[in-house]
């Protein structure tokens, strides 16, 4: 079973990444997060298992969070993909960025990106979502650092800041009890 | 990182450019809608087509559930296009009223992004599972392989002259035990033919279906005087494949089951109904004792291997319960 | 209670009130009043980074020119590895260089001891997965491809599968060291007459534990890529834990001088202690790299990762306890069998370890332990989160459950009547310093109404506690040395800003931001002022490593003293150029100033060019090296700490008794943390290590193949358990600041004790809600069944090992206890501190290269 070697010609698509349009060439059988990372050089999407097994690597395929090692980079043509890269506006932070940098819902970081994704997702579709459905949304990505309670607390305190609400973390997210 | 091996990729437009892709490319060319299953697979050498054919582009395959009219020649019920996410086909208001059991093993199905691009045809025509097999190229090669792929003997019946992998799709149960009616394309045209005469019990040859045929759509009867429910069993709430599916499916006649079926999912190469297990409920009211006998007769043929999660002797005991709950469930629902 | 930024001291009433609690000595920095950042819940300094996708790992690194390195690994569990055949590889267009063991013949290995691995096995692999040979190609696809035509010839050998088979007499041992045949290490300790123990109590029970194998599954899979210069120097940059010891490894295989080379540990997408040991991996991408004068990188498969492993060692426990009438152990006899896998790692410190901590909880009066490790051909186990500790924890806090059980006493009574005592040694000789375990205990117990809600179980329904304590850092190094553990350096700029540089590695848990926290604490600074710069052996001193939870304690020191050295020299400048007294000087907002009079002081940045002015450029170093141990004997290495945190743990349980399966909703969790320096972090961490420990109790577990070569069975996301989020249970996390003279600012650890309560926690509720004991951990439902069908038969119900295998254990090492009257020494001295020197009593002392 000699596996074959990449010998076709690049394939080149167009696409809209993180708002602007781009045109990339790259080996054909790439994925998506192969092309995201290793040819728009946007590493941001992660990676730990590239079988549809952990969900590090999501992003956002026409709103929609996909799981980019299972996209082919040819299937993008024409698509709008989004990823962390593109989720703060300008030199503002997404308020799910905000309070996941805030609650230390982000501890190592590697699995961040997919959650952000996955949670804007969720939002843009639902602005209040209880914690069960939270919990039901982010089940297709892995975490092993937080035990996901603070994701839980950094999407609700972003849900009620999106809807304009006023709102703090509460204390005990901060401070444990005591 | 795990990558794919190179191939040549279509993204015909049409259901007969996507067959005639077939035709040139030959036993190498495989159709991809997904790629949930097969670009997994295709990373770890399991699949190694030199052609892939996306039906993602197919106008065709992507049309919305439609109500057929009872006098539709096909009968009433909703056609359900083989393109259609699984996350569409869960989150449709129609489907979740009119076939709740569709959308609950829809539901629970994968991921949610697993669910946003895995179809309805993808899953039902997803590749058996198999603890030996569902591995590397290198983990493979480190048992010589197996008779699914690259090798010569099954390591989970050794002296078995066939391969024991697990009919692991959620739907495919489902589909089963509704009696839905699958639509084929092919390049000599279109056949139907009912859900359960799509699979084989053979785990390298788990499907009916001819290589070049497509999956276009699956028909649901029409709603009305009967009722299903499908149990998932396995390790975690999410990810998981199931290691064992039940499917139940009842016709009341008043208080009294007219007609059932149990499917079980998991347990063979193909979605496995045990006729004895629905006729012990005929005429009853699926008063305990006649839910016993259905869970028994249910659970005396489901033999699982040892190539899953879990082991065997737990899952088999697992049928015996999961028939009962699910039994529990349809009569709770119909008092 | 105060929620503020810390509690103050000792609340009255506390369950140590038994053992009046000594006030801990305070030093001027240790929990003093009005601090400004310390136990501020302040954002992480990376945590922007993280949230935008700037964090570079060490697989987001790419250098023009890089190849791609794949390795071979070994399809057998055990042979002889008789001939490579490389020359078709290399003439595959796009290979630059195919390595196989001949290039890198030395050994290398985390411990002194066991020097045992090779970068490419040159004549014997020993667990599918070993690596064989290296490509180094244009592509990773090219590489992958090139790995097929190298033909290696084996002569398979006998397999050791499990701890069993290794005790047996054997030919063909696994390595030619070790203690017994493949019996890698053989430990027998007593602390005090443990006969007499046994006699003097009132009740004795003995029971078998097992605890099976897991692995850490961080997300990030170990990358690395190095770089070689014409000019003779070597970069690495990996995915690791501990670049000092990379660095080391790496001097000594590639056996280049030290100073040639530069280790970079890139930000850890997760560790938990599998990123510690130097790796195969990172030493075939050096050679490559300098065998082809082109970067080249790795990218490990998640597959590969699990035959990194170095995780849980599979452990078969056996227990006899002899306690009186109100439950104080008056004797505790643990035997432990750890089944180690193919390679040395840390696994003689992990299984000290399986056998140190049991003393620092409860008071234990006499102790005997009996240790050994098996060598057989699987991934090589090591330390993961919690380090050895979690096993004998899950068997001894079992274990106290039925003996309560048996005395008819409250478990949590029985706990606090016998609580270790502050300030005070333990029979093993390991000194505790703060100990808040009681404290913990009561909060557990009040937060989950234990009182009422214990005694009164519904059927499926129950609620377990138990408890733990962890290390915060290792008291004695890996190798031989009498150097700091941890060393830090500060510059201080003109424009005001400081910057921190440290050898230790932020693996997620914090610890660049514990370093910017402190400086900025003891300067008065804002932690935005302050710059990281940590990891890189030519930038920063050495620290040895993010594990044994030693970061925060000991880099925290550090910073502290180069801080209070930094604060020593402005203040001497400000005090006489403001002609007050250095004593009343405030660092404070970013300025200097006399306390007595605030409108008199300097900003902070003309302090720093005062400074400069008058000595030249600012910059300080400060150090921190553990105190000694009172422990002489030899094994005495593993077990001392600067200072013991402490975890209490309520799980509440249903189980299902006609499927066994177990769901955990919720778990209350109290942890001693010293002082929190970020209660966020802290919090993060509590919350994490439940998570961990829950995916231990119910579903995490290596299993292996036994009939067929001795693969994995599932080295795969997919198949290797991880709760998810609908997995995970509700967590309330109390925390409890009990601050240690030891720790910076009173700091202990949090990122591995709370673990440790949780499987025992588990297993503690699945049998008050059913009654059945599963004495083995993971708590799967077919065993959960298998004892409830047990119990319905009249059996014991119950699920676990049925036996403990005959080894052949050495002579004790007999060390009196301190109430015996003993001075730490073993009785007739024969080892006078001969383990004292290194964390596993190094057989040949290896100092610097
Ligand atoms: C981590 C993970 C977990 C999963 N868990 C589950 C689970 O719990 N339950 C479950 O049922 N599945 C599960 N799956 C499998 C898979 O995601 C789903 O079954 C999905 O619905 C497959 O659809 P797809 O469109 O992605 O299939 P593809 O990968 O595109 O195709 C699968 C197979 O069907 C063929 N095919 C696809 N469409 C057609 C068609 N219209 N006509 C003819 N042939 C066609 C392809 O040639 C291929 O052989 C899981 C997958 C992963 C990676
Ligand atoms: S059942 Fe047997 S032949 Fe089939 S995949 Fe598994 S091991 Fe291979
Ligand atoms: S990398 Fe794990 S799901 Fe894509
Ligand atoms: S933060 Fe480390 S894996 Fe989620």
């Amino acid at each position: 079973m000699p596996r074959p070697r990449p010998t076709a010609d690049p394939a080149v698509i167009t696409l809209e990444v993180n708002g602007e349009r781009c045109a990339v060439a790259f080996a054909p059988h790439k994925t998506l997060l192969e092309v995201l990372r290793e040819d728009l050089d946007l590493t941001g999407t992660k990676h730990g298992c590239e079988l549809g097994e952990c969900g590090t690597c999501t992003v956002l395929l026409d709103d929609a969070p996909v799981l980019s090692c299972l996209v082919l980079g040819l299937a993008c043509d024409g698509r709008r993909v989004r990823t962390v890269e593109g989720m703060a506006e300008g030199a503002r932070l997404h308020p799910l960025q905000e309070t996941f940098a805030d609650l230390g819902a982000a501890q190592c970081g590697y699995c961040t990106p997919g959650f952000l994704l996955t949670a804007q997702a969720l939002l843009d579709a639902n602005p209040r979502p209880t914690r069960d459905e939270i919990k039901a949304a982010l089940a297709g990505n892995l975490c092993r650092c937080t035990g996901y309670l603070k994701i839980y607390e950094a999407v609700e305190l972003a849900a009620a800041r999106l809807r304009g609400e006023d709102a703090e973390p509460a204390r005990e997210t901060l401070y444990g009890r005591r | 990182m795990l990558r794919l091996p190179t191939f040549t990729y279509l993204a015909p437009r049409s259901l007969a450019q996507a067959l005639r892709g077939k035709t040139e490319a030959g036993p190498g060319g495989m159709y991809v809608a997904g790629g949930t299953d097969l670009y997994p697979n295709m990373k770890r050498r399991h699949q190694e087509p030199a052609v892939v054919i996306s039906l993602a582009g197919i106008r065709a395959l992507r049309r919305p559930p439609t109500i057929r009219r009872s006098g539709d020649p096909a009968g009433g019920g909703m056609r359900l296009s083989a393109g259609l996410t699984l996350t569409e086909l869960h989150t449709h208001r129609r489907v979740r009223r009119l076939y709740p059991v569709v959308a609950r093993g829809a539901e629970l199905i994968s991921t949610p992004p697993l669910r946003n691009m895995g179809t309805l045809g993808g899953n039902l025509c997803l590749d058996t599972r198999c603890n030996y097999y569902n591995q590397s190229y290198e983990w493979r090669k480190a048992i010589d392989f197996c008779m699914k792929k690259d090798g010569a003997i099954c390591w989970v019946a050794p002296s078995s002259p066939r391969c024991w992998a697990v009919q692991s799709s959620d739907l495919a149960p489902v589909m089963v035990a509704l009696d839905a009616r699958l639509v084929l394309a092919g390049p000599a045209g279109e056949r139907v033919v009912p859900a359960a005469r799509f699979y084989h019990n053979d785990g390298i040859n788990y499907l009916t279906k001819q290589p070049d045929e497509i999956l276009t759509a699956v028909e649901l009867p029409a709603p009305g005087g009967w009722d299903a429910t499908y149990l998932k069993l396995r390790r975690r709430g999410s990810f998981d494949f199931p290691v064992l599916g039940v499917a139940a499916w009842v016709r009341w006649d008043g208080d009294r089951v007219a007609e059932a079926r149990i499917v079980l999912g998991g347990v063979a190469s193909h979605p496995q109904e045990v006729p004895e297990a629905g006729a012990a409920m005929l005429g009853s009211r699926l008063e305990a004792d006649a839910l016993e006998a259905a869970a028994s007769a249910a659970f005396r043929p489901s033999k699982p291997m040892d190539n899953t999660d879990f082991t065997l002797s737990w899952r088999k005991e697992m049928t015996r319960t999961y028939v009962r709950r699910a039994l529990e469930e349809l009569r709770d629902r119909h008092r | 209670m105060d929620g503020g930024k810390r509690a103050g001291g000792r609340p009255g009433g506390s369950a140590v009130g038994d053992h009046a609690p000594a006030h801990p000595p305070t030093r001027p920095t240790v929990g003093g009043e009005g601090l400004r950042v310390v136990g501020a819940p302040l954002r992480k300094v990376d945590a922007v980074a993280k949230v935008t996708g700037r964090t570079r790992f060490a697989d987001d690194l790419a250098l023009p020119r890089m190849l791609w390195c794949k390795l071979l690994r070994s399809p057998h569990a055990h042979a002889r590895v008789r001939r490579v055949e490389t020359s078709r590889a290399e003439e595959l267009d796009g290979v630059a260089a195919v390595l196989t063991g001949a290039a890198l013949p030395m050994p290398f290995g985390i411990l002194p001891v066991s020097q045992d691995e090779h970068a490419l096995a040159p004549d014997r692999v020993r667990f599918i997965g070993d690596a064989v040979a290296a490509v180094a190609a244009a592509t990773e696809e090219i590489a992958t491809a090139a790995l097929e035509l190298i033909e290696v010839e084996y002569e398979p050998l006998p397999v050791i599968a499990d701890p069993e088979a290794a005790i047996a007499p054997t030919d063909t041992p696994l390595h030619d060291y070790g203690d017994a045949g493949n019996l890698h290490k053989l430990i027998h300790l007593q602390f005090g007459d443990v006969d007499a123990g046994f006699a003097a109590a009132e009740h004795v029970r003995e029971d078998l534990y097992f605890y099976e194998g897991n692995t850490h599954l961080a997300m990030e899979q170990h990358a690395a890529l190095a770089d070689w210069s014409p000019d003779g120097k070597l970069t690495l940059w990996s995915s690791t834990q501990t670049p000092h010891y990379v660095h080391r490894a790496l001097a000594k295989v590639l056996e280049l001088p030290p100073s040639r080379i530069r280790v970079i540990a890139t930000p850890n997408g997760g560790g938990f202690g599998g990123k510690s040991d130097p790796f195969n991996h990172e030493i075939v991408v050096a050679k490559l790299a300098m065998v082809t004068g082109r970067p080249v990188k790795i990218a490990l498969t998640r597959e590969e990762v699990f035959y990194c492993h170095r995780g849980r060692h599979p452990t078969l426990m056996w227990v006899k306890s002899g306690v009186t009438a109100d439950g104080r152990l008056t004797a505790l006899h643990f035997r432990t069998l750890l089944d180690g896998g193919g390679y040395g790692s840390y696994g003689v410190a992990s299984t000290y370890y399986t056998g140190a901590l049991q003393t620092v909880t409860y008071r234990v009066d006499r102790y005997r332990f009996e240790g050994a490790r098996a060598f057989t051909n699987k991934a090589p186990c090591g330390p993961k989160r919690g380090h050895g500790t979690p096993q004998p924890r899950f068997a001894l806090e079992v274990q106290l459950d039925k003996i309560a059980e048996d005395l008819g006493v409250d478990p949590a009574e029985l706990r606090l009547r016998h609580l270790v005592p502050p300030a005070s040694v333990t029979a093993n000789w390991l000194r505790i310093g703060s100990m808040g375990l009681g404290r913990c205990i009561q909060q557990v117990v009040t937060a989950s109404g234990w009182a009422t809600r214990h005694a009164r179980r519904r059927p499926g329904w129950g609620l377990g506690l138990a408890c733990s304590s962890y290390i915060s850092g290792a008291g004695l190094p890996i190798y031989w040395n009498d150097m700091p553990h941890s060393g830090v350096q500060l510059k201080l700029d003109r424009g005001g800003g400081v910057t921190v540089f440290c050898g230790s590695t932020d693996i997620g848990q914090g610890s660049d931001s514990i370093l910017a926290t402190i400086v900025a604490e003891v300067l008065g600074v804002a932690v935005a002022d302050i710059a990281v710069v940590t990891a890189d052996t030519d930038l920063t001193p050495v620290d040895l490593g993010s594990y044994s939870s030693r970061v925060t304690l000991m880099s925290g020191n550090a910073a502290l003293q180069a801080a209070e050295r930094a604060r020593e020299i402005l203040t001497t400048v400000v005090a006489a150029k403001l002609a007050v007294p250095a004593a009343r000087l405030v660092c404070a907002a970013g300025r200097l100033f006399d306390a007595e009079n605030p409108e008199l002081g300097l900003a902070f940045a003309d302090a720093v060019q005062l400074a400069e002015a008058k000595m030249g450029t600012v910059g300080t170093v400060g150090s921190y090296t553990p105190p000694r141990s009172p422990g002489r004997y030899r094994g005495a290495g593993v077990g001392p700490s600067p200072a013991y945190s402490y975890s209490a743990a309520v799980a509440e349980v249903e189980v299902d008794p006609e499927t066994g399966i177990v769901v955990v909703p919720k778990i209350w969790i109290a942890h001693d943390v010293g002082q929190c320096i970020n209660p966020v972090t802290v919090v993060g961490q509590v919350e994490g290590s439940v998570y961990m420990g829950l995916g231990e109790a119910l579903m995490e577990e290596m299993a292996y193949r036994p009939a067929r070569r001795l693969l994995h069975r599932i080295p795969s996301m997919l198949e290797y358990k991880s709760p998810t989020t609908l997995e995970m249970c509700d967590v309330e996390t109390y925390l409890i600041e009990d601050p240690d003279p030891s720790g910076p600012f009173g700091a202990k650890e949090v990122g591995q004790g709370p673990l440790l309560p949780v499987p025992p926690a588990v297993a503690n509720a699945v049998y008050a809600a059913v009654g059945v004991r599963i004495d083995e951990v993971p708590i799967t439902p077919d065993k959960v069944l298998k004892a409830l069908r047990q119990q319905a038969r009249g059996g014991p119900g119950r699920t676990g090992p049925e036996r403990f295998p005959d080894i052949p254990w050495p002579e004790p090492t007999v060390v009196p206890t301190p109430w015996e009257g003993g001075d730490g020494r073993a009785a007739g001295g024969a080892d006078r501190s001969a383990g004292q020197r290194t964390a596993v009593g190094s057989v040949t002392p290896e100092r610097q290269h």
